[in-house]
């Protein structure tokens, strides 16, 4: 069985947790710098990237990220405040960070609270229906690098993308009873938990 | 409720749902909220790791200490506020003031608290809060009020505790009534919900969904009396969703240095050496008031029905 970790420092943590155990996937919440090496992988929730950012770095959970990637394959997963935390690049003011993706973002590009909204989104790799996406305050991709896969767009934006083993989605698939997301990264764990060749 | 959540997903952007409304607690869920009047202490708020700042006029010990009738901000102390940091803004309205609800929403505030720390507007109803797509988070001391007000459109919750005092034993006392009632709810059989939700003065398809999930249907914070690292930890063992502090941080010495104390502490509320860390050389705490010497007038969480 996997062991995917949840970054559980503030934000949407309870309802990642929920939907990789319904999947059968072995979630724990991870809080220090140990508990990374514990994982196979690790989702970024949504919450608020300052507060997220700040907090990681001050308990040396950025650290033990990346000296662990260096090493061996970890497959993550950002989620709104966990695209930010995965961009190489964001547009004005910008919280502790990875930057690890090939990606810029802009935060809370769409406005204030009164502009996030919900809506259908077709996801190729996911089949159809449509997912329903729930975007709170969410952050827009500008750019994505030559190594990222854009995997779904709407109004003009990419919403969902991939690069090797990182994926990043704007919008909350972990507020929605639909776990074909959840199940997708499933899936790109179970794959690559090997060490890298 | 946000479980209802993309059953008929629509290829239609929309915006102002309770799943967006719910969403946005959600996503403040263990964090601290911190009340501020100027732009400088909400980048202060910010820069300590606050997820959200509610911009006053006044925090609560000072609209104890002036008397009068407490109001909803003006709006430029709001737009400074909004315009100073990149976290989500709150603001508060007085209970049943749907106008002041509707200027906030013209402001684009992330958040509206009706809120029983201003002097009520209405004596009758709470604001109809479907009617608006800005969220509301409102007060509650026991599972009852709470639901009545998520019934009202409320995609948020906060036990009440007593504002303004510094003192952390009404926060307590509130949380407990809703956990308790909690698991009377989970306890209950189906048969029995319909005479406790008459009990509770609670839509019966609320009661249900408590008994369901068994937790509110929203999240839930803790306010009124935090002033401590180890208040805002205990308000978090006992089972609170995250942490709103009013006075608690600029009526203290070391505002700062509180508030960082206070984010730490809420977010390692389960180990006491953290605690105890964090809470080291940050300054004298806000003056207390001892809420048993309250007047039944002076006290503010007997606003609202």
């Amino acid at each position: 069985m996997v062991r995917i970790g949840v970054l559980a420092i503030q934000g949407d943590v309870r309802e990642h947790l929920a939907h990789l155990r319904a999947l059968g996937v072995d979630a724990v919440p991870v809080r220090s710098a140990e508990a990374v090496q514990s994982v196979d992988g690790l989702i970024l929730p949504g919450g608020e990237s300052t507060t997220i950012g700040m907090l990681m770095q001050e308990y040396g959970v950025d650290q033990a990220i990346l000296s662990r990637r260096q090493a061996e394959a970890l497959p993550m997963w950002g989620t709104c405040a966990g695209t930010i935390l995965l961009a190489r690049e964001v547009h004005g003011w910008s919280p502790a960070r990875l930057g690890l993706m090939d990606i810029a973002v802009d935060r809370n590009a769409y406005g204030r609270q009164l502009a996030s909204f919900e809506v259908a989104v077709p996801i190729p790799v996911l089949g159809e229906p449509p997912f329903p996406a729930v975007f709170i305050r969410a952050p827009r991709i500008t750019r994505l690098g030559p190594g990222v896969r854009a995997l779904a767009s709407h109004d003009g934006s990419v919403v969902m993308a991939e690069a090797d083993d990182l994926l990043v989605t704007t919008f909350h698939p972990e507020m929605t009873p639909d776990r074909r997301v959840h199940a997708y990264f499933v899936d790109m764990v179970a794959h690559r938990r090997r060490p890298r060749q | 409720m946000t479980e209802a959540a993309g059953q008929n997903p629509t290829a239609e952007k929309r915006t102002g749902t309770f799943t967006v409304k719910a969403g946005l607690a959600e996503m403040l869920k263990g964090g601290v909220i911190m009340d501020v009047t100027t732009p400088e202490q909400a980048v202060i708020a910010e820069r300590a790791g606050a997820v959200a700042v509610m911009a006053l006029e006044r925090v609560p010990a000072d609209i104890r200490a002036a008397g009068g009738v407490a109001r909803m901000a003006d709006p430029r102390v709001v737009k400074e506020i909004m315009a100073a940091v990149s976290i989500p803004v709150m603001a508060k309205v007085r209970i049943g003031h749907f106008v002041e609800a509707q200027v906030l929403e013209a402001l684009e505030v992330d958040y509206i608290d009706e809120s029983e720390v201003l002097t009520p507007a209405d004596d009758q109803y709470h604001i109809d809060k479907w009617a608006f797509k800005v969220p509301f988070v409102c007060g509650a001391r026991d599972l009852g009020e709470a639901l009545r007000r998520i019934a009202e459109g409320a995609a948020m919750i906060r036990t009440k505790g007593e504002p303004g005092t510094g003192n952390v034993v009404e926060a307590v006392r509130h949380l407990r009534a809703m956990n308790r009632q909690i698991r009377q709810v989970v306890a209950t059989p189906d048969a029995d919900l319909p005479d406790l939700a008459k009990e509770l003065r609670a839509p019966l398809e609320l009661v249900r969904r408590v008994k369901e999930l068994g937790r509110l249907p929203v999240v839930n914070f803790s306010a009124g009396g935090i002033a401590t690292p180890a208040d805002a930890a205990l308000m978090m063992q006992l089972g609170a969703d995250g942490i709103f502090v009013g006075s608690g941080i600029f009526k203290s010495k070391n505002p700062e240095a509180r508030a960082r104390a206070i984010v730490r502490a809420t977010l390692h509320y389960n180990d006491p050496k953290v605690i105890a860390e964090v809470s080291e050389d940050i300054g004298e705490a806000m003056p207390g008031i001892d809420v048993a010497l309250l007047t039944a007038a002076e006290r503010m969480q007997e606003r609202g029905y």
